[in-house]
């Protein structure tokens, strides 16, 4: 007998579908924006491992501000870039609870990279994670340290001029350098294939947390269609050829076994 | 007609119409814009043939998770 579609929607036949964890409200990025994904993954992974009543997650300034709106797991909102900060002061408080910072390039390497660096030389148990689309997205496209070199922004509009601007700040392989890091890690979630990478990424990242390793750190390679006036199929190809090679993909350290 | 083997279900008012989920079907004319808007304006995505596997490839990648996925089990 020929199967039809109404056979197929019930619900022992469901294959994926979006976790409670994530809030019903719409999210406020842009559409074909990578911030979407990443929050679910985190989320995913979560509820997979059911720490759902005991995770404090820590939401930056910049896109991702609203973060909290998002995610269904209690949430703090720090001044921008302090989010390392507090997590060192929560973790230290309730040692017990898995804490993680969502934070953006912006927040993390500009701003907040004292921060960064002194949480992750501390080793504190926690988990950052770091989305980096290589631009200031929320206040209009600006350059930001990791912008890659030759790549047009507001404020870079014939190209990022390394001479007057500097070098972009590999901000990974720079904690990968410090004692206190466990598991350094670059990602992507422009294919399916690689959220699902990503979301394997997090979710050792959070084991780590929990064995007391140190601070586990994820670096998202993330579009920025409007930033980077695009289409958002573009920007994902844009980001392949460019953005890839520079910033490439796979674990940069991992603990010792 | 083809064996029906897999189906989505699509959040009409939370889809952006990014296209994303487009790029990333492995199976080429299943989903696609719709030539209607949402109320925000947006196109959105639905199923335009029977042949989706039921992968959820689409889901893993759409950034708002506005899409449900079945698959029927042998």
């Amino acid at each position: 007998m020929e199967e039809t579609k109404q056979d197929i929607k019930k619900p022992e036949n469901l294959v994926y579908k979006k976790t409670d964890l994530m809030t019903d409200k719409t999210l406020s990025y842009c559409p074909g924006c990578g911030h979407g994904v990443i929050h679910r993954m985190a989320m995913e992974v979560i509820e997979e491992m059911g720490l759902e009543e005991e995770t404090i997650g820590i939401a930056p300034v910049g896109c991702s501000v609203l973060a909290y709106e998002f995610m269904n797991v209690d949430m703090q909102q720090a001044a921008h870039g302090r989010a390392p900060a507090l997590a060192t002061g929560i973790k230290r408080v309730f040692p017990e609870k898995t804490v993680f910072t969502y934070q953006g390039d912006g927040d993390l390497a500009a701003i907040g990279t004292a921060e960064t660096i002194h949480a992750c030389n501390r080793g504190e148990n926690i988990t950052i994670i770091f989305v980096n689309n290589g631009i200031y997205g929320m206040t209009g496209g600006q350059m930001a340290p990791t912008t890659l070199e030759g790549m047009k922004s507001s404020t870079t509009p014939y190209g990022r001029d390394t001479k007057k601007m500097g070098h972009p700040l590999k901000m990974t392989e720079l904690v990968a350098t410090l004692p206190g890091t466990c598991y350094v890690t670059r990602q992507a979630v422009h294919k399916a294939a690689a959220v699902r990478k990503t979301k394997k990424a997090i979710k050792k990242a959070i084991e780590y947390q929990k064995a007391e390793k140190g601070t586990s750190f994820i670096e998202v390679v993330s579009n920025c269609s409007s930033g980077w006036k695009m289409t958002p199929v573009q920007a994902n190809k844009w980001m392949e050829e460019n953005m890839f090679p520079f910033y490439p993909l796979g674990d940069i350290k991992k603990p010792e076994k | 007609m083809a064996k029906v083997k897999g189906d989505i279900e699509v959040d009409i008012e939370g889809c952006k119409g990014c296209e994303i989920c487009i790029d990333a079907c492995p199976v080429e004319n299943t989903i696609a814009m719709s030539k209607n808007v949402n109320s925000k304006g947006y196109h959105y995505m639905e199923l335009i043939n029977d042949t989706c596997i039921g992968c959820a490839n689409c889901a893993i990648v759409c950034p708002d998770g506005v899409i449900t996925v079945y698959k029927a089990r042998k």
